[in-house]
């Protein structure tokens, strides 16, 4: 049976889904499984029941503490796609300070800033802390990686998209 | 040379036999800062106003025992004592009880409490169900006077010691008592002597480990304040045992009253050639001295309070090397507790065999017990090895205070566990204790009512415990770190099951591969706290949907 | 020479000399241990609990690096509850400072990175602390990055015993520690270093790396230290 496949975008520099473009002739296999449901790349609102979902990303703002849950919700299968989503990552970073520290030093303090203002509607409101996937909700399997190799990714989808669990050994699981 | 001391000995008590009363007033600590030292002086200028300066005898003493009574006096040989005697109660206190003959009543010690008022002191349970013999002479003889405690049989152990028994024989009679280490562990204590003994070596040492750490713990603080002389003794006689001319006291700077007592003790003691060079006109040497630590809990352990001696960071090193092979300046060193040498002059006196009778067969002996919490009687009390918490907490501790429940008793410190009551029963010994999760431990006993979240005391140790590691080993480091924060976010409703889950895969892991007794134990609070009251932990936890394994705001600063 | 005893190593039967450590003995027959206080050539100080072995009859773990071999001893390296402790140690140091692979000049030569493969360490389970380390480039030639450190020691201990200059110590204690420059001052303006690089090149993780270094290009020889050593004994 064809399976529902989805890919996220949260917070992340979206390498681990140029990595997965990197897939390339190889997406076309993917798509002999699986159709892409909801994607970056995919024109779709609304997050559908599926049975594989790839985030990429951490949990950066209120609006994926939303998202990540609604997600978990819709999908068998939730996989933490890249160092981002495993854990957290670069952005993280900012972590050993305030949210109002980070705030005033990204938007007013920078060499360069004039007349700098604290974003309050335009972009979703910052959590205190960037946290990874597993924090928030039950997360499947862990790929990390900055980002995972297309040689990974393929391996690990091509498992799940056939009701298998993938391996990491060794040679696979890398950090950074 | 024993002719010198039976000399000092009619001396003293020529002149005790003197006073028709004596009033002894307690002078540990804890009555000290409650105004023993004015009530001291008041009395004897009480005595002096009222004329009865060559009758009634006005002597301090060390810990009496119930701490939260003070400040405490006792008037011998009435066998009355009374409690919370401030500096403006001592004129009439002297006029009533020894001028007219009469007892002051409303001021009898635990007349102000929900137990039984103690009429007689050695008939009263606090006192009778006891058995004092670490803290034989605290209370009693002025733990600032070597003549007392000369008077009291002092000195007489060393000196048969000396002139009497082999080293072979010393050892033999404390490996026949069956005495085991009073910090804590337990270990045999004639096995470590021997071990000491046996390794050759041009210089030995032998420390006292006075670097009492656990929260709520004070026994060996009473005995140095109370009684020094009895441990400088027992220190004696366990390097002329093993072999070492030099003997160091590791104290912590907190206790400054222990420091200055145990100083003045060396001070009088080199002075009558009980220490120095020659001791008792024979020809052991030995000479001791005073390391005053910072006060950091891994320095009880006993390669960290080596390392702190020798000026280094007081941090814990693999062993083996055990100190008694290779410990101070890389010399081999016998290392016990202040409880453990103030049991070594009782055992020589009355022999091995005695003290092997008290107590039962695999923990021989007495133990030491500091009593805090949620119990009427606070304070300092001694049983014999095998007394049930039960008889400890209800008989002698007057029970839990304001008609509360209780809940557990927490024995051993951050190192310990909590026991539940339907464990009251059991008799307390170093095994006993450790099937129920707990350990015995130094004598630390805090007691918690129906009014104590247990989820909150295992916080609390954990918190300890994190706070004093020393950061040497990653499972303590950042194990008690790990467990500390989520037995935060727990306590604050803020926990979840993956957060117990966690809790309870990383304690034994800590339990297992810390480098040293403080990561070893550092778990048993909470575990014991799991163990028997684990529906408080899941009281705790809201129900919460997905799976996560951390709750919403987690990392808060 | 020392007597020489049989023990068993995960079930093989094992001739060993005595005086040796259960680490010696295991590199020796080939069995790979994890460790990362310990390095050949310096003092060993039993403090990362990776190299932990089971002992038949014993309930308690043994560091192996610290452990003499004793005859007749039934030695588990690798069981399940090894395998699961080592794997927590490794998720506790990376939890404990900030650990982030991508940005690191030692991506790709890390122990701790090598390690986490070596574990099986597919994500850390305990929540990360996030403290905020500073990171000290005062030093003409290198920088020191806490957010990296582990606390090893092996920059205090080469520095100590192998240099002979002392600059390295740890301050505070528990989860507060710090690795510090003399008296705690910048490792700039030190009067007690050498400049030798020891530590750097000792480090296991991108704690302290040289400046000329970037990413990719970054390798240190730790191995160096140990034969060091060895020539020192042979010429004194």
């Amino acid at each position: 049976m064809r399976k529902k496949l989805a890919t996220v975008w949260l917070g992340g520099c979206s390498g681990c889904h140029m990595s997965f473009l990197d897939l390339d002739e190889r997406l076309l296999e993917i798509a002999q499984w699986a159709d892409v449901v909801k994607s970056p790349v995919v024109d779709q609102k609304e997050f559908p029941e599926v049975d594989v979902v790839l985030v990429e990303g951490a949990v950066v703002n209120a609006e994926h503490e939303e998202e990540i849950v609604l997600m978990r919700r819709r999908s068998r299968v939730l996989v933490a796609f890249g160092d981002c989503a495993v854990t957290a990552n670069v952005p993280s970073m900012r972590n050993a300070w305030p949210k109002e520290v980070v705030l005033r030093r990204s938007y007013l303090e920078v060499p360069g800033t004039v007349e700098g203002r604290v974003p309050t509607e335009e972009v979703a409101a910052l959590i205190d802390r960037v946290r990874p996937l597993h924090e928030l909700v039950k997360v499947d399997f862990f790929l990390p990686g900055c980002p995972p190799s297309a040689d990974l990714i393929y391996y690990v989808l091509t498992e799940l998209l056939h009701d298998r669990v993938p391996v990491l050994d060794e040679a696979r699981l890398k950090f950074g | 040379m024993l002719g010198k001391l039976d000399e000092i000995t009619a001396r003293v008590r020529q002149r005790s036999q003197e006073y028709r009363l004596k009033l002894q007033v307690c002078c540990g600590a804890g009555c000290l800062s409650s105004g023993a030292g004015e009530l001291l002086e008041e009395l004897k200028r009480a005595v002096a106003a009222q004329g009865l300066e060559g009758e009634v005898g006005v002597v301090p003493t060390g810990c009496m025992g119930p701490c939260n009574q003070g400040p405490l006096v006792r008037v011998s040989p009435d066998d009355t004592m009374y409690e919370k005697v401030v500096a403006g109660e001592a004129a009439g206190l002297v006029e009533c009880h020894c001028g007219r003959g009469e007892e002051v009543r409303a001021k009898l010690l635990f007349s102000g409490g929900e137990g039984p008022v103690c009429e007689r002191a050695s008939e009263h349970p606090f006192f009778r169900l006891q058995r004092r013999v670490a803290l034989e002479n605290c209370g009693v003889i002025n733990p600032e006077s070597l003549e007392d405690y000369i008077a009291a049989g002092g000195y007489r152990a060393l000196y048969h010691a000396l002139t009497g028994m082999s080293r072979e024989e010393v050892i033999a009679e404390i490996k026949q008592s069956g005495l085991r280490g009073r910090g804590g562990a337990g270990y045999p204590t004639g096995l470590k002597w021997e071990t000491v003994y046996k390794h050759v070596s041009a210089e030995k040492y032998v420390i006292c480990n006075g670097d009492e750490g656990d929260p709520g713990a004070f026994m060996d603080r009473g005995i140095l304040e109370g009684d020094p002389h009895r441990v400088l003794e027992g220190m004696a006689i366990a390097a002329y045992a093993v072999g070492a001319r030099k003997g160091y006291l590791y104290v912590r700077a907190e206790y400054p009253l222990a420091i200055k007592r145990f100083e003045l003790a060396i001070k009088n003691a080199r002075a009558q050639h009980l220490l120095g060079s020659q001791v008792l006109g024979t020809e052991f040497q030995f000479e001791v001295e005073i390391r005053v630590g910072a006060g950091a809990f891994v320095c009880g352990e006993e390669t960290a309070l080596i390392a702190s001696i020798e000026g280094r960071r007081g941090q814990p090193q693999p062993r083996p090397p055990y100190p008694a092979e290779r410990g101070l300046w890389g010399k081999p060193t016998l290392i016990n507790n202040v409880e453990t040498f103030a049991n070594i002059v009782p055992i020589l006196i009355q022999g091995g065999e005695w003290y092997a009778s008290i107590g039962t067969p695999k923990s021989a002996g007495t133990k030491a017990f500091a009593l805090a919490g949620k119990i009427n009687n606070t304070g300092l009390i001694e049983v014999p090895m095998g007394t049930t918490l039960r008889q400890i907490i209800f008989d002698i501790g007057g029970g839990v205070p304001d008609g509360k429940r209780f809940k557990a008793a927490q024995t051993g410190g951050p190192s310990g566990g909590c026991i539940p009551e339907e464990h009251l029963d059991v008799p307390v010994d170093f095994e006993s204790v450790v099937k129920l999760g707990s350990i015995m431990g130094s004598g630390g006993l805090i007691v918690m009512d129906e009014s104590s979240s247990m989820v909150d005391v295992a916080r609390f140790f954990m918190e300890f415990c994190m706070d004093e590691s020393c950061g040497k080993c990653v499972p303590c480091r950042v194990g008690t770190k790990q467990m500390y924060d989520l037995l935060h976010r727990i306590c604050e409703g803020r926990g979840t099951e993956s957060d117990l889950a966690l809790l309870e895969e990383l304690a034994p892991m800590v339990k297992e591969t810390s480098l040293c007794g403080l990561g070893m134990t550092a778990p048993n609070p909470l575990l014991s706290t799991l163990r028997y009251f684990r529906e408080e932990y899941l009281a705790l936890i809201p129900r919460r949907a997905e799976g996560a394994s951390v709750g919403p705001s987690a990392h808060q600063p | 020479m020392n007597e020489i005893v049989s023990i068993q190593l995960d079930g093989n039967e094992l001739k060993v000399e005595l005086g040796r450590t259960i680490l010696d003995v295991c590199r020796e027959a080939g069995v790979d241990l994890p460790v990362m206080c310990y390095l050949e050539g310096l003092s060993v100080v039993g403090a990362c609990r990776l190299c932990v072995v089971e002992i038949e009859g014993s309930p308690r773990l043994f560091p192996a690096c610290t452990t003499p071999v004793a005859a007749n001893q039934a030695i588990r390296t690798q069981t399940e509850k090894l395998k699961r402790y080592r794997r927590m140690i490794v998720e506790l140091f990376f939890a404990e400072r900030n650990h982030v692979c991508a940005v690191c000049v030692a991506n790709n030569a890390c122990e701790l990175q090598d390690l986490a493969r070596r574990v099986g360490m597919d994500h850390v389970r305990f929540p990360y602390l996030f403290p905020e380390c500073g990171v000290d480039a005062s030093h003409p030639h290198a920088v020191l990055d806490h957010n990296r450190c582990i606390l090893c020691t092996r920059c205090v201990r080469v520095c100590d015993e192998v240099e002979g200059a002392h600059t390295w110590d740890v301050m505070g204690r528990g989860h507060a520690s710090r690795v510090i420059a003399d008296f705690n001052e910048p490792w700039g303006s030190s009067t007690t270093c050498t400049s030798c690089g020891k530590c750097v090149q000792v480090c296991p993780t991108g704690a302290l790396w040289p400046k000329a270094a970037s990413m990719g290009n970054l390798r240190k020889e730790p191995g160096k230290i140990g034969e060091l050593v060895a020539k020192r004994k042979l010429n004194a």
